[in-house]
């Protein structure tokens, strides 16, 4: 730890870094709040086998704040691992709680969670007209083709996504727009404080593709974390599109939100078998990852009831 | 039972190791050992439910496989995705729903009663 805050301060020119504490570690980077010359900060450094290139997240990142997207000020980037040992970001911290657990339960969060389905919608509206054409690398994903081959590279075949897969295919919205895609806009990548939306985190699967992939992943059951509420938990379909139709000044198909909530059922179904494979291949060995790999029936599960009717 | 072990059973000795993690582990921790815990418990109780009705899981599976002419799982994927299965859509959508239920059944019950 000694180590990471010299380098830091080495990094950013500062005098001193105090208080660095690690506060999580995912599969493919860990997160740490410290203090630059008092001044609080956050680092998000990238573990070793992440493939994903972190420069062009932070380019994403700088222009949609920018563009007045609630979100942290980029501070410091590099993807050189000279600096401090791996490709990294300095944000600055946003006060707030990312839990989703607390934001839908706790008392504090009553308010929040009355402002908060619009004002995702709103968030959503600014994302997806924010200015990237200066960011390279960004890419342009066909999410079905993407997923189809990160399934098929697992090597553990599942029918009732196959089932999902000739759905989607069948019923494809021809797509109108090709903008900046936050690709994991949901509660836990937010910070919410007693007001709501304070900050929209982890850019780091920003893409370019249909807007509406961000509506879809939004209203996932997994992402209403047991809430009765469609839209992340907190508001209905109608809430969220109507933020965002005033936002934005267009007119949105419930149906084509409902289509990309199928493909994210059927993404975050993938992307559980992802998991278990970063313990089970021993990227990160965890009994945590392992016991996602379980959780694949969830959605399997979710799947069926999203499609009950629409076969 | 499981011959040639001598008993507890596979099961009940998952049980013991969970036993222990709630009673004395659980109460002792904190932050996330404490969660980390919480999931040990999920994975042991699962494990326990599976090492009970996984044989007759396993067979109901079968079952259902031979029922639709498919060897297994990964042949009844191919065959869905190259439209062979179109003909017995409802067949399939019926055996597959099955399947999942008795997976979540292991894995989550509650998910189940929570329909």
């Amino acid at each position: 730890m000694t180590e990471l805050a010299d380098a830091l301060a080495d990094a950013l020119g500062a005098s001193r870094v105090d208080h660095l504490t690690r506060l999580s570690g995912g599969a493919s980077r860990e997160t740490f709040r410290f203090e630059a010359d008092g001044r609080p900060l956050i680092l998000q450094r990238q573990r070793a086998g992440d493939v994903r290139d972190m420069g062009v997240e932070a380019a994403v990142v700088r222009a949609a704040h920018a563009n007045g997207v609630p979100s942290a000020e980029l501070v410091a980037s590099s993807t050189e691992p000279s600096e401090i040992g791996s490709a990294y970001m300095v944000l600055s911290l946003v006060e707030g709680e990312t839990i989703a657990r607390k934001i839908l339960r706790d008392e504090p969060f009553a308010h929040a969670r009355s402002v908060l389905a619009g004002q995702f919608g709103t968030a959503l509206a600014r994302i997806h007209a924010t200015d990237v054409s200066a960011v390279d690398g960004l890419q342009e994903q066909d999410q079905v083709a993407m997923y189809r081959a990160t399934l098929d590279s697992f090597g553990h075949p599942h029918p009732a996504f196959e089932l999902a897969f000739r759905w989607l295919d069948a019923h494809r919205p021809a797509s109108t727009r090709r903008t900046l895609v936050h690709g994991d806009f949901r509660l836990g990548n937010v910070m919410v404080d007693q007001h709501g939306l304070a900050a929209v985190l982890d850019w780091e699967l920003a893409h370019i593709g249909d807007p509406m992939e961000d509506l879809g992943w939004l209203c996932v059951k997994a992402w209403r974390f047991g809430s009765a509420l469609p839209a992340g938990g907190v508001g209905t379909y109608e809430q969220l599109i109507a933020a965002y139709e005033e936002a934005s000044g267009l007119t949105l198909d419930p149906d084509v939100v409902r289509w990309w909530e199928v493909l994210g059922t059927l993404k975050w179904g993938i992307m559980c078998i992802g998991q278990a494979t970063a313990h089970t291949s021993g990227v990160a060995r965890s009994h945590e990852l392992a016991a996602i790999g379980r959780r694949v029936c969830e959605n399997e599960h979710d799947l069926f009831l999203a499609l009950e009717g629409r076969w | 039972m499981s011959a040639p072990h001598d008993m507890p059973s596979a099961a009940e000795l998952v049980e013991a190791v969970r036993e222990w993690l709630e009673r004395d582990v659980l109460t002792g921790t904190q932050g996330r050992l404490q969660f980390h815990t919480r999931v040990a418990i999920n994975v042991l109780s699962m494990v326990e439910r599976e090492l009970i009705v996984g044989p007759e899981q396993a067979a109901a599976h079968a079952a259902r496989l031979a029922e639709l002419g498919v060897a297994d799982d990964a042949e009844l994927a191919a065959r869905i995705r190259n439209g062979e299965m179109d003909d017995q859509a409802e067949a399939v959508r019926a055996a597959v729903w099955a399947s999942v239920r008795d997976k979540l059944a292991v894995a989550n019950p509650k998910y189940l009663s929570a329909e």
